[in-house]
């Protein structure tokens, strides 16, 4: 009973709900608030906020390493929010196991033990020489079901690849994932998830904190200096692990909260620009990371233009900015990759930055705050106080309709970037 | 039984052959005369006949009969004056004493061939059936997983690109302190324009009435101007009033040129003298209504005013012809137009051809898709209408507008080229009333505007014809409505200032139904072009055909 609302410039359920005095309490312990309370007759009537069931996302970005468990805390902490129904995390700058291997590219991938024989024979044949493997001790008995194997592997690149330049050595990255992709998606014997220097994986069905148990993530193996989780994977299609954010592509990860109403355009225009690493699409969310890799890599626009280009401003509103004529011209050309829909996207770009960003009506929440030297990106304030307690909450902030809130690689500050100031 | 052989007329029709039979009620006639005086087609004229009345008076049967002479109204017999139905005798009719009703058993189309000359008319297709537009669904709502958009209350940009949109990777850009800047004015960006996705097609001044054509403009005009919804109107092959064309209005309106070059002489004269360049220019390769044919302004509709603006003497047939005469090669030919008429205002109007649905339409597309310059394709599908054409024409050639626009759009999808070149897809839009849905259904497909012409004239200004061959007398100029013709007689019954203000309701409306359409598909800040996912359809062959889903 209730309709849609929004309070804040976030998206709330508005219920009328019957209670009794002694069921105020427990409510409130969760992140539902209760905003007026009148009395009707003998009963007390309670007008409550209680967020829609939405995906939720925890980004942490820091100038230390520090463990994924503090991601899935966070999760935990805005459980009302998510079904529990998985969990992705991608790091970056990884320290760990994996500190002394940063020049290395770490495939991260789920594999059958059919799966991992054809993978071991398709990078012996291609010439990548395994320097390093991790997998996570896996703790049974916690209703999970383990799949055969969780691999995290770091290569020396071929003979041939070593000699080439950066971006030919991604591109020879990118096209391995592909093709184990290919090797292993009928039967699903592999899923590839990355493959690339410094940056790891890790995606599995459940709930997000019983997976960090489930992972053993709390032993200090898995370390990073910025970590993006999401959990509740996709319920608008079947739960499938290439479905489960964040996605990633080339040193570029995104990660969404909400459903992208324009999917199908934007996938079409995406699969037109004839990247073979413009594919899966199993989730509607993936488009996100593949717009950010287009924008900023290779139209090599500067970062803010991605929130220019996923959800672009009014004419007025492009007049007023110092870039007009070419914004006008980036809007027309780009105007496939209009998001349209309720989103928030947190994710990073290869160089450690993470950002935010919101949908153009503000349809999603987010929340960024935290200190010099640590900033958490959250869906809610409950997240950040699980991470950041000691932070001022006074500097938190709430990105609106226009805002991009990046913080740079060390995470020294954050920056909200405005884009009708441009 | 009376022997057949007392019958003599065996070659001779009788009404029951006729598609619409005059009811006239004796007892409610006024013999007034004004439904013989205002029938189009002199299908009823004022007659006399006998009439034998025999009554008895007393208590026996006492039969006397008398005999007298009575006023009346009769159908003509001949087919060459058939009843439309229009009902324009039922319209001025003070006593509600005579009616048209349609005769589902007719034979019209048997007879109509007289002296050898096929049957032509104006109009449309006379399918009455549902057309596909009209089964496609909107079944992709935004509910729980996502909020729906509210379309009173969020902000929607319901607005479409016509014009050759360059891919990113070619924008003349660079990077100056993290803002992206011009990079120099050597490289060429095509002219673009922003109109609302509905436009109103191309129908000539010859074949409206000047008021009708009027009532157009100035509609449009107050829609750009004053309710800030910019609908673009195109001119139809004929050009317009010179006033017109050097006044600031011009930037309203797409001028046409189709193989007669009609109204073009008055164009370039006036060239120099204008103070806007046109929306648009469109080059009509072809009619939905009437693939193949040709333009054709009956002589009966050249008078004066239209004599003037085409540069032609009064009272001659006015053909254009089925192709372009210098029409060579699609590669030549169109290339060549398509650069003449952007040259002409300095490349600053967007340029493109329009032609009828057809199967060959993706060759068309994609020798446009290399051709820088070209600004848009624009299909028109057999539901197209027409003032003149051979019934033939109307009712039985051309390709439906759905999988026309589908195909083309997929196709230019493989190449990534879906948002360079936009589509507009003609025919049938609003056929049986839903004008916005229509549009929100094609644009979904793969269109980015469309374009209509029937649905304004039904809905502007009363348009008696219909899909049962109702009236379709545009090609004779003696529409009763006063919307195609040139005979002041008849176009004085129509107001003008009536046409704009139902053209203001038309487009205002169709935009509140579009938002209402988007709103709840979530979607609002560009137009759902190719938004596939969002249209169902009850038919299995048609959702595969379309590549949408099927839902029943």
């Amino acid at each position: 009973m209730g309709s849609i609302g929004q309070v804040n410039g976030a998206s709330y359920f508005l219920c009328f709900k019957e209670i009794t005095e002694l069921a105020i309490k427990p409510l409130t312990k969760v992140p539902v608030r209760i905003y007026h309370l009148m009395s009707h007759f003998t009963k007390i009537v309670v007008f409550v906020e209680v967020k829609t069931s939405l995906c939720r996302l925890s980004a942490i970005t820091s100038d230390s390493y520090f463990s994924p468990m503090e991601n899935i805390l966070a999760l935990e902490t805005m459980k009302e929010g998510h079904d529990g129904s998985g969990l992705g995390l991608m790091l970056k700058d990884l320290g760990g196991v994996f500190a002394d291997f940063k020049d290395y590219p770490i495939l991260s991938c789920i594999c059958s033990d059919k799966g991992l024989d054809m993978l071991d024979e398709y990078m012996t044949q291609l010439g990548f020489e395994t320097k390093f493997s991790w997998s996570p001790s896996i703790k049974t008995g916690i209703g999970i079901k383990p799949r055969d194997h969780y691999i995290a592997r770091a290569y020396d690149y071929p003979s041939a690849v070593k000699g080439l330049d950066w971006r030919a050595k991604e591109e020879v990255l990118t096209q391995t994932r592909l093709d184990l992709r290919r090797l292993g998606e009928e039967d699903e014997s592999i899923f590839a998830f990355s493959f690339y220097p410094d940056v790891l994986a890790l995606k599995e069905v459940g709930d997000p904190l019983q997976l960090g148990e489930f992972f053993s993530l709390g032993n200090g193996q898995l370390e990073a200096r910025q970590i993006i989780a999401q959990g509740r994977q996709n319920t608008n299609y079947d739960i499938y692990l290439y479905a489960c954010h964040p996605f990633f592509i080339q040193g570029y990860a995104t990660m969404t909260n909400g459903e992208n109403t324009a999917f199908v355009p934007i996938k079409e225009f995406l699969t037109g620009l004839k990247n073979p690493a413009y594919r899966g699409y199993n989730s509607d969310s993936e488009v996100f990371a593949h717009i950010l890799h287009y924008v900023d890599r290779t139209l090599g626009y500067p970062l803010t233009y991605y929130k220019d280009v996923i959800t672009p401003l009014s004419n007025v509103e492009i007049d007023g900015r110092a870039d007009a004529k070419a914004l006008a011209l980036i809007k027309r050309s780009l105007r496939p990759l209009c998001i349209d829909g309720p989103n928030a996207v947190v994710g990073f770009t290869p160089d450690g930055t993470v950002f935010m960003v919101q949908d153009a009506k503000k349809l999603r929440p987010g929340v960024v705050g935290g200190r010099s030297g640590k900033y958490g990106l959250m869906s809610e304030e409950c997240g950040l106080d699980s991470v950041l307690p000691e932070r001022d909450r006074d500097k938190d902030i709430f990105p609106m309709k226009y805002d991009m809130v990046i913080v740079p690689p060390g995470a020294s500050e954050v920056i909200v970037w405005n884009q009708l100031q441009g | 039984m009376e022997s057949t052989s007392g019958i003599n007329e065996s070659n001779e029709l009788s009404l029951a052959e006729f598609p619409y039979i005059i009811r006239w009620r004796e007892d409610r006639c006024t013999r007034c005369g004004k439904c013989t005086a205002v029938c189009p087609t002199r299908a009823i004229e004022p007659t006399v006949f006998l009439q034998r009345r025999a009554f008895s008076k007393g208590e026996g049967p006492n039969p006397e009969v008398t005999r007298e002479v009575m006023q009346g109204v009769q159908q003509i017999n001949d087919l060459e004056r058939y009843c439309t139905g229009c009902a324009t005798c039922s319209f001025v009719c003070p006593n509600v004493a005579i009616e048209p009703e349609y005769n589902p058993h007719h034979k019209f189309l048997f007879f109509k061939n007289k002296g050898g000359v096929p049957y032509k008319r104006g109009g449309r297709r006379n399918d009455p059936g549902v057309s596909t537009v009209d089964q496609l669904k909107f079944s992709r709502i935004s509910m729980l997983t996502d909020p729906a958009l509210d379309a009173a209350r969020h902000e929607f940009y319901v607005r479409t690109l016509l014009g050759r949109v360059m891919p990113a990777e070619d924008l003349p850009l660079k990077t100056v302190d993290d803002k992206l800047m011009l990079s120099g004015p050597s490289t060429f960006i095509p002219p673009v324009r922003e109109i609302f996705p509905i436009r109103i097609g191309s129908m000539s001044i010859g074949a409206l009435s000047p008021n009708m054509w009027e009532g157009l403009a100035m509609g449009i005009t107050y829609l750009n101007e004053v309710e800030g919804i910019p609908v673009a109107m195109a001119t139809g092959e004929g050009g317009m009033p010179p006033r017109l064309l050097k006044s600031r209005f011009l930037k309203y309106f797409i001028l046409q040129i189709a193989s007669g070059y009609f109204g073009w002489d008055e164009i370039i004269h006036a060239l120099p003298h204008m103070q806007e360049d046109p929306l648009a220019i469109e080059i009509k390769y072809g009619q939905g209504a009437k693939p193949g044919d040709g333009g054709l302004l009956m002589a009966y509709k050249v008078l004066n005013l239209i004599a003037e603006i085409r540069g032609v003497p009064k009272y001659v047939d006015l053909a254009s012809p089925p192709t372009h005469q210098t029409k060579y090669s699609i590669e030549e030919a169109v290339a060549k137009m398509i650069q003449s008429m952007s040259m002409a205002w300095g490349f600053r109007v967007p340029v493109y051809p329009k032609i009828s649905g057809t199967k060959t339409a993706t060759a068309v597309l994609n020798n446009l898709v290399r051709n820088p310059y070209a600004a848009a394709l624009c299909i028109d599908g057999e539901d197209g209408g027409t003032g003149a054409a051979y019934n033939v024409s109307l009712d039985k050639m051309g390709h439906p507008i759905v999988s026309n626009i589908r195909d083309c759009y997929l196709d230019l999808v493989a190449q990534g080229k879906q948002n360079e070149l936009p589509l507009i897809a003609a025919g049938g839009m609003g056929k049986t009333g839903n004008l916005a849905a229509n549009a929100a259904a094609m644009i979904m497909l793969g269109a980015s505007a469309v374009d209509t012409g029937k649905y304004i004239m039904q809905a502007a200004a009363g348009c008696l014809g219909d899909e049962y061959n109702r009236c379709n007398i545009c090609n004779t100029g003696r529409c009763p409505r006063g919307i195609t013709t040139q005979d002041p007689k008849l176009y004085r019954r129509l107001d003008p200032d009536k046409v704009a203000e139902r053209i203001v309701d038309i487009f205002v409306s169709a935009n509140v139904e579009l938002k209402k359409i988007f709103a709840p598909m979530g979607r609002s800040t560009q137009l759902p072009i190719g938004m596939s996912d969002g249209l169902s359809v009850s038919n299995k062959e048609t959702a595969e055909r379309l590549k949408i889903t099927y839902a029943v």
